[in-house]
């Protein structure tokens, strides 16, 4: 059987001969098993690959799924199972910046192929693909569910709402600097309210504190 | 239109703090010992009375549900899963619910829990929902530290846990089987039932599974009454529901409101109406991605609930309303939805895996016209054989879209395929 990370020959150059969690992920990991009932340790497998994952980089090389078997008594190719059905698990490396667009059907309707295009032309990458020095990953995702905020735009762990092409080339030029754009609605709105505010609960959406 | 004081998520765009102090002040946690201390009989029994259906996309009856569950269970766990791995296309309710009001939530998931005897809970956040998760987290050790969960919750010598487990990016997750199958540290592919989840579910033990929504409204049915709860909306529609209102419209949004509402009254009260007006409208799917979608005559006086949908041969499903206007490639907009199912399809069954391939590459040809007409009753019929022949309902969510673009829209798909015979006469024989 062959491990899942070596099916991308171009990326064999990339699979590093070892892993080991750190100590401080170690405890945490500790914490993870503990949430579960004893003997039923393997609920702790999708857990502890987003600890490796996020250790390693943002990217899940084949060392790192079997430490998370090994740490949890797991037959390796149940955690290569979990490992290569899950879409948030990159199997290949990723940029510092992991730039995922939405473009199901609601996002579609808002505009989400000019915000493709808009990333293409900013980074100079198709989909799928990494800048050449290793800062931004581009890619399309199905339904991020934030559709009446559409549309959406997942960098790293936030979201970027009601998104035009516009914006596309503030928000890479801010995480160049190294900042982290703020993230939520792009136009000024609160969540999920109607843009110019809510037309329900005025007790409770009237003292508009700043966010 | 319901009232301001008829609204139960008050948070709902979080103008306010999600945590434990502002929650209080908004309701929640307000002597949760006192509901816990009428009974699980009374509970359910107060729910079943309230005519609560399932918010996540079923619409079966919550009460119901949860009387299935076995009583008296002495030598096995019960457990309470809450699905929260919301990704039916258009839908983003529970999203709000998670990151603004995730007390009640966790009141409610202490009050179903304890409604069927389970000694914890699960809730299965998606995995791209990390902000969302972090928030539920939050929540939950404030609620631990205030001994409102945990030993002794509330000071009524109830033991209940409350923890979070995360998704990794599946849609199929939320089938309630594949979600049990992903806790359980496994890929999500849904199970054979029977056994149902109450004989058998998480680690084999019974287990009852319910949508944010469904558990988050719990707690205030049960404050104002099975009786408050059933005087909105319908009769066996009842109750207020989050509406989510994305594509075409001026301003896109949630918003909580009465069940049975007129669709054409929600789009333009709350959502600033159909872009270049209701005459601009095409076509509204009112109930996430897996439920038909509806020409505009049908829109200009269908309610939103169960039953109305149910009747004009569409669905409540979620509650996730998706309006396109004239301008919309209505075609490519299904196509675009066929693709997805391709993509989600969990690859167990074969005619869900086979066809859902199939049908997103032969909707790709109906976009542009090139296939010839016969192909369109060939695909209808596909859409047939995969509908009811699949372990789990995402074989049937692929089919049915198709099916009422086709229902509705096949006069448009058969123009194209003419005007591209027309325009390559000699490529398309």
């Amino acid at each position: 059987m062959s491990a899942p990370a070596s099916d991308h020959g171009h990326q064999h150059g990339h699979e590093p001969t070892s892993f080991a969690f750190t100590q401080e992920n170690l405890e945490l990991a500790k914490r993870i098993i503990a949430k579960y009932p004893e003997g039923k340790q393997a609920s702790a497998c999708m857990p502890l690959l987003d600890v490796a994952q996020r250790q390693n980089g943002g990217w899940l090389p084949r060392v790192a799924m079997d430490a998370v078997a090994d740490l949890l008594g797991m037959p390796r190719i149940r955690v290569y199972e979990v490992a290569t059905f899950y879409t948030m698990y990159n199997k290949n490396p990723v940029g510092k910046h992991h730039i995922q667009v939405c473009t199901t059907t609601p996002c579609w309707l808002r505009g989400s192929d000019d915000i493709v295009h808009a990333c293409k032309n900013k980074l100079g990458i198709g989909l799928g693909e990494t800048t050449a020095d290793g800062q931004f990953t581009l890619g399309e995702v199905e339904c991020s569910g934030a559709c009446v905020n559409a549309p959406v735009v997942q960098i790293g762990d936030d979201y970027y709402e009601d998104v035009a092409p516009e914006h596309i080339d503030g928000i890479v030029e801010a995480l160049k600097r190294g900042e982290t754009p703020k993230p939520g609605s792009q136009i000024g709105r609160r969540s999920s309210e109607p843009v110019g505010g809510p037309t329900t609960l005025a007790a409770f959406t009237t003292t508009q504190a700043d966010d | 239109m319901l009232r301001d004081e008829d609204r139960i998520f008050t948070n709902l765009y979080g103008f306010q703090d999600f945590g434990l102090d502002a929650a209080r002040k908004r309701g929640d946690w307000d002597n949760t010992a006192a509901i816990l201390q009428n009974g699980r009989e009374w509970i359910i029994e107060q729910v079943k009375e309230s005519g609560l259906r399932g918010r996540g996309g079923a619409g079966f009856s919550t009460g119901m549900k949860w009387s299935f569950m076995p009583k008296n269970v002495v030598d096995k766990p019960v457990y309470l899963v809450i699905n929260a791995d919301e990704g039916e296309p258009g839908t983003c309710k529970d999203r709000d619910i998670l990151r603004h009001d995730p007390h009640k939530l966790i009141e409610g998931c202490l009050i179903a829990g304890f409604a069927i005897g389970a000694s914890a809970c699960y809730i299965y956040i998606r995995g791209e929902f990390y902000n969302e998760g972090s928030n539920v987290q939050r929540a939950i050790d404030e609620a631990y530290a205030a001994g409102l969960i945990g030993k002794n919750a509330c000071g009524t010598g109830y033991s209940y846990d409350v923890y979070i487990h995360r998704g990794a990016g599946a849609y199929i997750c939320g089938e309630e089987t594949a979600l049990i199958e992903s806790i359980e540290g496994k890929k999500g592919q849904p199970r054979n039932k029977p056994p149902f989840p109450a004989q058998a579910g998480l680690y084999s033990c019974p287990t009852t599974v319910n949508n944010v929504e469904s558990i988050a409204v719990v707690p205030t049915i049960l404050r104002r009454g099975a009786g408050w709860f059933a005087g909105i909306g319908r009769p066996k529609n009842t109750g207020t529901k989050l509406f989510c209102i994305s594509g075409h419209v001026n301003k896109p949004c949630n918003v909580e409101e009465e069940m049975g509402i007129p669709l054409k009254e929600l789009i333009e009260r709350h959502a600033g109406g159909v872009r270049g007006g209701w005459d601009n409208l095409l076509a509204v799917i009112p109930g996430g991605s897996s439920v038909p979608l509806m020409p505009k005559e049908t829109c200009d006086t269908v309610l939103m609930d169960f039953d109305s949908l149910r009747d004009v041969r569409s669905g409540l499903g979620t509650a996730a309303v998706i309006v396109m206007d004239k301008s919309t490639d209505v075609v490519k907009a299904i196509a675009r939805l066929s693709s997805f199912y391709a993509h989600e399809s969990c690859g167990q069954c074969t005619p869900c895996r086979e066809g859902t391939g199939w049908m997103s590459r032969i909707m790709q040809r109906m976009v542009t016209g090139n296939a010839r007409v016969e192909e369109i009753d060939l695909l209808l019929q596909v859409t047939k054989q995969i509908e009811g022949h699949t372990i789990c309902a995402l074989g049937d969510a692929a089919a049915w879209p198709i099916q009422g673009l086709f229902r509705h829209f096949r006069p448009e798909v058969e123009r194209r395929i003419q005007a591209y015979r027309n325009a390559a006469p000699l490529a398309a024989e």
